[in-house]
């Protein structure tokens, strides 16, 4: 039991991390908060991918002279490769993410989530940008700016 | 948050920086395949080099040798770029992105793969760059000059 | 080798950037670059079609690599006809008019249909794809062009394309991990690859670990309940083109994903027979049906109507994927069709409605019948194709699904079904009434007329569809769907 911890405490951390990242994105109430709970989240699946490929005394898989061209002297390079694309898919990810956080708190001034539903299932606030598709929920009055779209 | 930066020190050291970063993010692309690099990091790196005059330069400067327009469209030059060179190779009847498919005077088969791999990582290099600085550029908005 | 697998989702992606680029400049011509994309992937998935209805699957090696090595591109009778659906879609939703669909003119430097074309892109890569990490890749571009499109509808849709964009962000981590315990445990990411190492190590937990995460991470871009909680906002708030797509089309995509892998890779015997994961998809299923029924009939706004509605359909689909049997399994892929014609003519009519009238919510509209009467027989034909009754394209897979159910000998489930399509008819039936019968209330409609030909147009062509659907349904079962399910579920 104490040897599973002791070779595979990597896997253990990818536990916790995981934990933390999907705490962070569901119970915290911040909304930049649970942006960065989601970057844990998809973060601990890297470390457990490249957990993965390692080898005892194996070295990076960059071919050099002293290893020769055995491959077990190498890391599985595979992981590594899928890795680099879920970070850049990750990184795109937090680019859209992060600009709907702008644009949130541009139209209500905070990222409190209980704050921003109150203010969406509220009246309409003067001054907030009219949208063609933000009408209001009730039938009220005709009046809103049927202006271009608040992009 | 854009525009020049108030403190001395930092407009500085950001304008001199800027052109080695650059010119660091270029090296990793075209290192990618001996070493780790490649298109995405070289292009990230290449971006910050613009980003960071963005950040502590006074916009005329920062803007002025990167204007906004530069990100979409590397992005999508980039992109094209990758597009179009896999399509080349369809055309020419191997598979997508089979670079040895095309067939151009005495140049061996590895070597054109060798040459297409160059041809794609630059290509991704370069659409990396401008996503980073189209991004950076939607979400900074627009530049105080202070 | 076939180049056709590789170039359906290229043709979108450069159409897709081609748009963007010439968006910079001239808004109004990336609908049409969009438009003349869509046109040249809808050919090359009928020609595709064509080609695998009767032959070998086309297959296309990446690079010139052979699988297990390289990556493949695999286009079977499945692919094709998941392809052909999205590429019809799609085209209608870019050609349907940037007003009413998007709710206002796309400016310079706002990428909206570079952004559907991206959609498509992914959606069509998802079905070609042979190899599970590829998949993965293409459910992320998918995925990432929906945060953006929804956001696109306001404030409101905003927020709920952020809740969107956290929960779909954990399905795909999901998917990944069980993609990573499948390639380190075999070795492969090849699908076809993985189907043949698999039986040696099927008995290990880490298998059945993968088989689960897999699914639940499908799940959740499926809108399987209960992880379906991102969709309603999100389809409410999105406009009323993107809502079509979305509803239509994308979450048929991780559908489709869970068939692949689930029959495909894994194969029913693990599936079902020794995991639970059948039993489980079939009663999630069934849940999500009753649970989107009942929503449904609370509802007073149209849009969140339509996708309650959408929750439950998913649900029929889930059901007909769990049940295992070749005849439910039919059933699903004819409901994956019916339900894309549908709802995409559902919501297009929606965009119609708002356009001329301004009105989303269900108690206006009463009256509407008399004043756009072609766009309200088209909703007439697609409510009674959603309720399940025949001329219409929904009552054969409604019908494919109860018999599926029967000779599983899972009698409740098809209680359920033909149960819900009573519940169906309660929301459907009370709207058609208030349209036809019901007297013109608001003052917004006293002078709405009939939208213009580019938006009848699509709608009528989905409309004559469904009947179309209804009439050719042997051929499509026969030709298509049965040489599939065979081949998924050989010998259940």
């Amino acid at each position: 039991m104490v040897e599973l911890f002791v070779d595979r405490y990597v896997y253990l951390f990818v536990l916790v991390l995981l934990s933390i990242g999907l705490y962070g994105m569901f119970a915290m109430r911040n909304l930049a908060k649970k942006l960065v709970g989601m970057t844990i989240f998809t973060t601990a699946i890297y470390l457990f991918f490249i957990e993965g490929s390692v080898k005892d005394g194996a070295t990076a898989p960059i071919i050099s002279p002293a290893v020769g061209v055995d491959a077990a002297g190498y890391v599985d390079p595979l992981p590594h490769l899928l890795i680099l694309t879920a970070i850049v898919v990750g990184v795109g990810i937090v680019g859209v993410g992060l600009a709907l956080l702008v644009r949130i708190y541009q139209a209500h001034g905070t990222l409190e989530e209980n704050e921003v539903v109150a203010r969406l299932s509220g009246s309409p606030r003067a001054g907030r940008r009219g949208h063609p598709l933000d009408e209001p929920a009730q039938a009220t009055s005709a009046g809103e700016a049927d202006g271009e779209a608040g992009a | 948050m854009t525009g020049a930066y108030p403190s001395e020190v930092v407009r500085t050291v950001g304008g001199l920086l800027s052109p080695f970063i650059a010119m660091f993010g270029l090296y990793i692309i075209a290192h990618g395949h001996y070493g780790p690099g490649g298109g995405f990091a070289g292009g990230v790196i290449l971006a910050v080099g613009v980003i960071l005059p963005r950040l502590t330069l006074e916009s005329r400067i920062a803007f002025g040798s990167v204007p906004r327009e530069l990100g979409p469209l590397a992005a999508g030059a980039g992109m094209l770029a990758f597009a179009l060179t896999g399509l080349v190779a369809v055309l020419a009847g191997g598979a997508f992105l089979d670079y040895a498919a095309v067939e151009v005077g005495e140049i061996a088969a590895s070597r054109l793969r060798y040459l297409g791999i160059l041809v794609v990582e630059i290509a991704v290099g370069l659409a990396v760059f401008g996503a980073m600085v189209l991004v950076y550029d939607e979400l900074a908005g627009s530049p105080v000059d202070g | 080798m076939s180049a056709l697998p590789v170039l359906l989702p290229v043709i979108p992606l450069i159409a897709g950037v081609l748009a963007v680029l010439v968006g910079l400049y001239r808004p109004a011509a990336a609908q049409a670059v969009a438009t003349l994309g869509m046109a040249g992937a809808l050919g090359v998935a009928l020609t595709a079609l064509a080609q695998v209805i009767d032959g070998a699957p086309l297959r296309h090696e990446v690079g010139g690599w052979p699988p297990p090595i390289g990556i493949e591109y695999v286009l079977d009778p499945l692919s094709g006809f998941l392809a052909t659906i999205i590429a019809g879609i799609g085209l209608l939703a870019v050609l349907y008019p940037a007003k009413a669909g998007l709710g206002f003119v796309p400016k310079a430097g706002l990428p909206a249909y570079g952004l559907m074309c991206l959609l498509l892109t992914g959606l069509l890569g998802v079905v070609v794809s042979g190899d599970l990490f590829h998949l993965f890749v293409f459910l992320e571009i998918y995925a990432i062009s929906t945060y953006a499109l929804v956001a696109l509808g306001g404030d409101r849709a905003i927020f709920a394309s952020f809740r969107y964009l956290l929960l779909g962000t954990a399905g795909s981590g999901l998917y990944l991990l069980g993609v990573g315990f499948i390639y380190f445990t075999t070795g492969s990411l090849n699908m076809a690859d993985v189907a043949g190492l698999l039986p040696a190590v099927a008995d290990s937990p880490t298998i059945a670990a993968a088989a689960a995460l897999i699914t639940v991470g499908l799940g959740v871009k499926m809108a399987l309940f209960p992880l379906h909680v991102w969709l309603p906002d999100a389809h409410t708030n999105a406009p009323p083109a993107i809502a079509a797509l979305l509803a239509a089309v994308q979450v048929k995509a991780g559908a489709y994903a869970i068939i692949r892998i689930n029959y495909g890779v894994f194969g029913p015997g693990l599936v079902a027979d020794e995991l639970p994961i059948a039993e489980l998809l079939t009663w999630f299923g069934a849940a999500g049906i009753l649970v989107g029924s009942v929503m449904a009939i609370l509802q007073t706004d149209f849009k969140r109507l339509l996708a309650y509605s959408t929750v439950a359909q998913l649900g029929y689909i889930g059901v007909g994927i769990g049940l295992a049997n070749p005849i439910a399994l039919i059933g699903a892929l004819l409901h994956i069709l019916n339900h894309a014609v549908m709802k995409s003519g559902l919501f297009f009519i929606a965009g119609g409605i708002y356009s001329q009238t301004k009105i989303k919510e269900i108690p206006r509209m009463s009256g509407l019948g008399r004043k756009m009467p072609l766009l309200m027989s088209g909703f007439a034909i697609a409510a009674v194709s959603m309720v399940g009754l025949p001329p219409t394209a929904g009552f054969i897979s409604k019908f494919y699904l109860v018999l599926g159910a029967i000779e599983g000998g899972r009698w409740p489930i098809a209680v359920i079904i033909v149960g819900s399509s009573l519940l169906t008819a309660v929301y459907f039936v009370r709207l058609i009434e208030r349209i036809f019968t019901g007297k013109v209330t608001d003052p917004k409609l006293e002078d709405a007329h009939e939208p213009g030909p580019r938006i009848l147009g699509p709608v009528m062509l989905l409309a004559v569809g469904l009947l179309v659907i209804f009439l050719a349904n042997v051929w499509i079962v026969d030709a298509i769907l049965a040489p599939v399910a065979d081949a998924l579920l050989a010998g259940r």
